[in-house]
């Protein structure tokens, strides 16, 4: 997803490195094609190797990094400028170990650190779909990396810290639908490249996968998935789950920001088995111990002040919607009471929905959503702050007050 | 302010309405294109009439081609506003069409016309660009597209009254410096790019002294034949 993806940053550097025929689509190949654009649906390849008003996966994107801008890369079958000239066993190595078909280096922006555990028959049906839609010659913008990210050598020293190679390894303990789900949220879903916390190198550690993090140049912050106190789901219900991956609405909460991209571009399009099964995945990896209570670092006085001041804005601004008890009218106004996203440890996500508002995807299963308005001309630094900290600590929510300050830095996140 | 006011009295007397009725309605938002457009408001207004901020503008009442295109380039962010970029980017096209019918059948009444502080000499200068154009320039009249009482025509041109000096001279502004773009061939932007900064100011404030008329409706698709080809007239 090219939220995540603006991290590090993708280079598909298209040499043609290889003499071998490019395989053709005949007759008979109708059933690997339509697997293959079901599994390129589930990679989400399109977010970043389609640009704005672009042609289909000709590439062109910009993606700002911490390091630089990357532009992503034409994988139409074009044979000048797309992957017209690679074979199946060239995908599968760029899928597999991140490396061209000359061997040379992908920046990992292109997720092949989770890419790799995609058996080769996905890939090989995601190539032979990527081979049978229309060549769109469009040359491949250079990037615009700042000294010393523009040596690819430093790409090695971060293979040998983040990335370990190797497919899919079912777990025999656990059932077939738990292990379909685990292979999709951890292959081609790429879930851990956002909800995991990055590190100052752009990567991420084992074990810290799916522990959530804020995702840089983007200032959302991507919640744990393991933890209950943030996005864990081990009290959610399958089919709350499975609302909010196929519809991006459920009756415990909406999805908006890099989220909803995830959902409109891919996780709509999933079968309802495919679904359950990461449903069924990622209720099981919440972990059941939760972590110690955010502490606070505002006074009592500061923080009772902010809450009063709050409840005032609340009732004037919110509750229409949201109702006065925080109950919501779920799935459309989705509750805050009781409300993962708004309680966590990091307010990011509650403030950015104050002021920026948002609309969660249009998808088959929700084709018209309902809008949250933009308060950021509306409210003060301080009325931000305080209906944020009210919101987060009424009702029973045990999040934290937040600070007129941190109100304010999110003033400039970027929106786009 | 007063919007969110406005839009909860509204919520509260549909659920009233509803009440006993239908009550599996009463726990969900109402069904209807004001509920689910409640994120525009703040900023266009309820009935998208526009709010005492002057550069957000009034949308009720433009052709909906028009409305369409606008939404569109902001989604795709040809047209770059990030808060607006932000909230369209994942709503889907025909949703987009029916956002911008609704605002399309809206009609609240124009504001009064603001008291305007342009010279007497500016004033003219405006009246002369928007009712002759500058043929020497090769700057066609506003009307000529516009329609001879500025309402726009349908589907894609709008119409011009019932705008603030400030938004107008922004808009021209972008298009002068190719900051606003539309399909090719992009009318106003060849049009605005002859404009001087002078004219920008001059034509805004006249437009925004206008009265309104008294029907304020966008004329049929091809009442009259544009001087030029226009991409966002295309269809």
């Amino acid at each position: 997803m090219r939220w995540c993806s603006r991290i590090l940053g993708v280079w598909l550097l298209l040499l043609a490195g290889s003499s071998v025929q490019a395989q053709q689509t005949g007759p008979g190949d109708g059933d690997i094609v339509a697997r293959g654009e079901y599994l390129a649906r589930a990679g989400d390849c399109i977010a970043c190797h389609t640009a704005p008003e672009g042609r289909t996966f000709a590439g062109g994107r910009a993606m700002p990094t911490p390091f630089g801008t990357l532009y992503s890369s034409n994988i139409t079958p074009d044979r000048e400028t797309g992957i017209g000239k690679w074979t199946a066993g060239d995908f599968y190595k760029s899928m597999h170990y991140g490396r061209f078909p000359d061997g040379g280096l992908m920046y990992p922006a292109m997720p092949f650190a989770s890419y790799t555990k995609v058996t080769r028959a996905d890939t090989d049906a995601i190539f032979a779909y990527l081979k049978s839609i229309p060549p769109v010659n469009q040359r491949n913008r250079e990037h615009e990396l700042r000294f010393p990210y523009d040596n690819r050598q430093l790409i090695l020293g971060w293979r040998t810290l983040f990335f370990s190679e190797g497919e899919f390894k079912p777990d025999p303990t656990k059932s077939a639908e738990w292990n379909r789900g685990a292979y999709l949220v951890e292959g081609l879903g790429h879930c851990g490249m956002c909800h995991s916390p990055i590190n100052a190198l752009g990567g991420t550690s084992q074990s810290d996968a799916f522990k959530g993090g804020l995702i840089p140049m983007q200032n959302w912050y991507a919640p744990s998935l393991t933890s209950n106190r943030e996005a864990g789901l081990g009290d959610w219900s399958i089919k709350d789950i499975t609302d909010l991956l196929q519809t991006g609405i459920s009756a415990r909460g909406v999805v908006y920001g890099p989220m909803a991209e995830v959902v409109h571009n891919s996780l709509q399009y999933l079968n309802d088995a495919d679904t359950k099964a990461m449903a069924v995945y990622l209720k099981g990896i919440a972990e059941a111990s939760s972590p110690p209570p955010p502490s606070t670092t505002l006074p009592n006085t500061e923080s009772s002040l902010l809450i009063s001041l709050g409840k005032t804005v609340y009732d004037k601004n919110c509750a229409s919607c949201h109702g006065m008890q925080g109950e919501g009218k779920p799935p459309h106004w989705p509750p805050l009471a009781n409300n993962q996203s708004i309680e966590m440890q990091s307010a990011v996500n509650p403030i950015r929905m104050v002021l920026n508002g948002g609309y969660p995807p249009g998808t088959k299963g929700n084709p018209m959503p309902y809008g949250m308005p933009p308060f950021a001309g509306l409210l003060s630094d301080n009325e931000v702050a305080a209906v944020v900290s009210y919101i987060r600590t009424a009702w029973g929510n045990r999040g934290t007050p937040v600070s007129a300050r941190g109100a304010n830095e999110l003033r400039s996140a970027p929106l786009n | 302010m007063f919007a969110r006011a406005a839009a909860s009295t509204a919520v509260i007397v549909t659920l009233a309405a509803f009440d006993g009725a239908a009550a599996q309605t009463a726990n969900q938002p109402p069904d209807t294109m004001a509920a689910r457009v409640e994120a525009c408001t703040p900023c266009h207004g309820n009935k998208g009439e526009g709010t005492s901020d002057v550069y957000f503008p009034r949308l009720a009442g433009k052709p909906s081609g028009y409305l369409y295109n606008q939404l569109l380039a902001f989604k795709s962010g040809r047209r770059k506003y990030p808060p607006m970029n932000y909230l369209l980017e994942f709503l889907t096209d025909p949703y987009l069409q029916q956002m911008a019918e609704y605002f399309a059948d809206q009609h609240p009444p124009l504001p009064p016309v603001a008291a305007n502080d342009a010279s007497q000499e500016v004033l003219q200068r405006g009246q002369s660009l928007v009712s002759r154009g500058d043929p020497q320039r090769q700057i066609p009249a506003c009307g000529s597209c516009h329609g001879p009482t500025l309402t726009g025509m349908e589907p894609g041109i709008p119409g011009l009254l019932g705008l603030r000096p400030n938004y107008i001279s922004a808009q021209l502004g972008a298009w002068r410096y190719g900051t606003r773009t539309a399909k090719a061939p992009d009318c106003m932007q060849q049009v605005a790019a002859r404009l001087t900064e002078e004219d920008v100011t001059a034509v805004a404030a006249w437009l925004a002294s206008r009265q309104a008329p008294v029907n304020l409706a966008p004329v049929p698709k091809g009442t009259y034949v544009l001087p030029f080809a226009c991409g966002s007239e295309s269809d």
